[in-house]
C-alpha cells in the first residue's frame, strides 16, 4: 500500500523532512502499525518518535487514533500536540 | 467563515461588516489573541506559527459548525495568522454575532477552547537561548473538556 506521510513542527525538524512517499508492506493497516514500521527503519524516525512527546496523527486531514485504518493513497500526518490560538 | 493568513487583520472593519450585514444581530462577542513578550520565564523576540494547510481550514470549519449547532448564532468569523509574529502582534480573531449576549459570549469562548486543542497550528518561540517549540498546556485540554461536561448535564 502506498501512503504519503507528512511531518510537522518538532517532528518535521527531527525527521529532517516535511513529507515522504512510503510503500508500506502488507499488514501495516493502521496508524499504530505505520508508526511502528517507520520506527523500525531506524534513525531519524526512532529519535523523532521517541523524543517528541505525545505524537498525534491525522488521516486525510482528520484527527486520527492509533487504530484508525489506512487506505491506498492516504495522506497521513504525524505531529506534536497543537499549540495555536 | 474562516481565514488563515500571514498578514494582519482589521478588527474594526470585520466587526463593522458583521454588524451592518444583519439587522437581527443584537450582540457581537470578539476575542483577539496577542503575542506576549514573555513566556515560561523567557523573553520572546518573535514567534513563528506553522500549520497544516488544508487540515487547518477543515478543522476550523468543523469547530464553527459545532458552535452553530450548539447555539443560535448569526455569523462566526475566525481569522488565524501564520508565519513570523512579534510581541504585541495579534495572532487570532474570533467574532460571533447573535441576538443576545449569552450565546455570543459562550460561542466565542467555545471556538477558542476548541481551536486551541483541535486546529493544527504549532508555535515556535525565539528566546535569548535560541528557538524552542511551545508545549501544549494541560489547562487547554481541561478548558475544552468543560464543554463536554456541560453538554452531559
Amino acid at each position: 500500500m502506498k501512503v504519503t506521510v507528512l511531518y510537522f513542527a518538532a517532528l518535521r525538524e527531527r525527521v529532517g523532512r516535511a513529507r515522504e512517499e512510503c510503500e508500506v508492506p502488507e499488514g501495516v493497516e493502521t496508524i499504530d502499525a505505520l508508526r511502528e514500521w517507520l520506527i523500525a527503519r531506524g534513525e531519524p524516525w526512532v529519535g523523532a518518535f521517541t523524543r517528541v512527546k505525545s505524537v498525534r496523527a491525522a488521516v486525510d486531514q482528520s484527527m486520527a487514533r492509533g487504530d484508525t485504518p489506512l487506505r491506498e493513497g492516504a495522506e497521513v500526518a504525524f505531529f506534536p500536540p497543537v499549540t495555536g490560538g | 467563515m474562516v481565514r488563515v493568513q500571514t498578514g494582519p487583520f482589521d478588527v474594526n472593519e470585520e466587526i463593522e461588516r458583521l454588524r451592518a450585514a444583519d439587522p437581527r444581530v443584537g450582540a457581537i462577542a470578539c476575542f483577539i489573541g496577542v503575542v506576549r513578550d514573555r513566556n515560561d520565564g523567557s523573553a520572546i523576540a518573535s514567534m513563528t506559527l506553522e500549520h497544516y494547510s488544508g487540515m487547518t481550514e477543515k478543522a476550523l470549519d468543523a469547530i464553527v459548525e459545532q458552535a452553530r449547532r450548539r447555539w443560535d448564532l448569526y455569523d462566526v468569523l475566525v481569522i488565524h495568522r501564520v508565519g513570523e509574529l512579534r510581541p504585541t502582534d495579534p495572532i487570532v480573531l474570533v467574532i460571533v454575532t447573535s441576538a443576545h449576549r449569552g450565546e455570543a459570549f459562550a460561542a466565542c469562548e467555545f471556538v477558542m477552547d476548541y481551536l486551541k486543542t483541535e486546529a493544527p497550528f504549532w508555535k515556535q518561540e525565539a528566546t535569548p537561548d535560541g528557538k524552542r517549540w511551545v508545549d501544549a498546556r494541560d489547562s487547554d485540554g481541561v478548558a475544552r473538556e468543560r464543554w463536554n461536561e456541560e453538554e452531559g448535564r
